[in-house]
């Protein structure tokens, strides 16, 4: 069953220019997707329109085979589409637990506090000291707190973009290890990450964009050899400095 | 020095405080300064004001229009002043929907919607001057006579009424904006609208929301203004000064802050009338509001830049 598919898709912010160019491809649900690419590709600019946060110039998106092109980002919130996005992610100036209250109140009324709980459960580090404002949380928490607030909603197709950027390689590796764990419980992944390697180790299928086209779309095992995306990345010219 | 210097600029700045705030979370949360915030002061006095003239006499009619207890009036101010404030919020919902909301959908940069806003103030002036003319009006004409309040102030009934009500309104919203789930959601689009509609916030009915509490308080400001002075088109303009000056230095976006920086308007107002002169007073918000800037940007509640 289709989770998310996207169709002759086109997105940017200035209508004559647009970055992603008549993008398409079809998530499954319980499918683990990363989207790969060179810089200025064009990856963020595709993951934040799906997410309504950049305007759609043209195409469809549908979630659950819903139509929801141009349905604004909130909405999409309430209808159970994820979305961390890369950076400023959190309310710095709101609470640990205020964070998650806000996200919380996409649920029904009876079951808040107890999906506050279970990311705290899932997430010690936010438990340590919940009252304390967001901005003091160090980078990995924070993207920790991010992903907690995305999944209190248990949505059913979580978008995160480039959650491994600024992070050290064992923050890193933990915010790796939480997202196995949370696809491993059947959510629907894409991700956007300039991390290569461990994008690589957690999703089963890669979509690679160059200039805002998608320029490959199949398993990651077909992906593990460098020099296949190094010419992906950057066409003949892998070869070329090979030599 | 006379202490009543003390009254007089705590009753001036309760009213400065209470217009403040609204300013405050306009200025925050639709991020531009609204210019038209002192026109919703006069024009919710006025409004009030019709809305008495019309219940007035039915009050009246019905042997309950007598002063309440030591005030100057009846029964009938305080239900003109919740329909005067329902009328208001109607204006700044049409003049949101009609102007500032369409320019936001556009896109259009933040002086455009000020330059707007400056437009549209000028516009609203006139017509409540083209409506009620330049005469002065007033909401009540019973005399009344300042009681001692201890310390060597006095003050009247309608003047001590007017800081319980600010106290009242201050601490009620303080308790909507750090405890309430619609607060949570003002003070994430206060920081960012956009990661605000990725958490599910409907940013639009935020803004709504704002514009209400920004538009009730400016016509409660308006009616004790009018109600311990009168009522005049210009009152709001003349009053956008010190409002502008009493957010900036409280902090924007912080609402005990706007509270406590137009008490310390108000204070210096007094202060200024009774050592240097009564002609000096209009420049004191001016002096605060340049050396705020100088001195401390973000004010004294203001997050840190």
């Amino acid at each position: 069953m289709t989770a998310l598919a996207v169709k002759g898709f086109q997105a940017g912010y200035d209508p004559d220019l647009p970055i992603v160019k008549g993008v398409s491809f079809a998530v499954k649900k319980g499918e683990a997707v990363t989207v790969l690419g060179p810089n200025g590709a064009g990856k963020s600019t595709l993951i934040k329109a799906i997410a309504g946060q950049v305007a759609c110039l043209g195409g469809q998106v549908t979630l659950g085979g819903d139509d929801i092109t141009g349905v604004p980002s909130y909405a999409l919130a309430k209808r159970g589409l994820g979305f961390v996005p890369q950076t400023e992610n959190i309310f710095a100036q709101l609470t640990i637990r205020e964070n998650l209250q806000i996200a919380s109140e996409l649920v029904e009324k009876r079951r808040r506090a107890g999906q506050i709980d279970k990311m705290f459960d899932m997430f010690p580090d936010l438990k340590l000291r919940p009252n304390d404002l967001a901005g003091t949380l160090s980078g990995g928490q924070r993207q920790m707190l991010a992903a907690a607030r995305a999944l209190l909603t248990d949505p059913p197709v979580l978008m995160l973009d480039e959650p491994s950027a600024g992070l050290s390689p064992k923050l890193v590796g933990q915010v790796f290890e939480t997202l196995a764990r949370v696809h491993a419980a059947g959510v629907t992944l894409i991700l956007v990450e300039q991390n290569v390697r461990a994008a690589l180790g957690l999703a089963s299928r890669a979509l690679v964009l160059v200039d805002g086209e998608l320029a490959h779309d199949g398993p990651t095992d077909a992906l593990q050899d460098s020099t296949t995306l190094g010419r992906l990345f950057l066409g003949n010219r892998t070869r070329e400095v090979a030599r | 020095m006379s202490p009543q210097v003390l009254i007089d600029g705590l009753i001036a700045g309760a009213t400065i405080g209470l217009g403040a705030i609204g300013l405050t979370l306009t200025y925050s949360i639709l991020r531009f300064a609204n210019f038209t915030h002192g026109d919703f002061l006069a024009w919710g006095a006025y409004l009030t004001l019709t809305v008495s003239g019309f219940l007035g006499g039915l009050l009246a009619g019905l042997g309950i229009g007598e002063p309440i207890g030591p005030f100057s009036f009846g029964w009938g101010l305080p239900l003109s002043l919740l329909a005067g404030a329902g009328l208001t919020i109607v204006l700044t919902l049409i003049l949101d929907k009609i102007l500032f909301g369409q320019l936001r959908r556009r896109g259009a940069d933040t002086i455009i919607i000020v330059m707007a806003s400056f437009g549209a103030s000028m516009a609203l002036r006139s017509v409540l001057e083209f409506i009620y003319t330049a005469n002065p009006q007033y909401l009540t004409r019973e005399l009344q006579i300042a009681q001692p309040v201890g310390f060597g102030m006095r003050a009247t009934p309608d003047q001590l009424l007017t800081i319980a009500v600010t106290a009242l309104l201050v601490l009620a919203l303080h308790l909507v904006v750090t405890r309430s789930s619609t607060g949570r959601s003002m003070r994430a689009v206060s920081e960012n609208p956009s990661l605000a509609g990725v958490y599910g916030i409907d940013v639009q009915r935020v803004i709504r929301v704002t514009w209400v509490i920004g538009a009730g308080l400016a016509c409660v400001a308006g009616v004790m203004s009018g109600l311990l002075v009168q009522i005049r088109p210009y009152m709001g303009f003349d009053l956008l000064l010190p409002l502008f000056a009493a957010a900036i230095l409280g902090g924007v976006g912080s609402i005990p802050g706007a509270l406590l920086g137009g008490l310390i308007i108000g204070l210096a107002e007094a202060f200024t009338v009774q050592i240097v002169g009564a002609e000096w007073r209009a420049g004191v918000a001016f002096v605060v509001l340049v050396l705020v800037l100088i001195i401390r940007p973000t004010g004294l509640f203001g997050r840190t830049v």
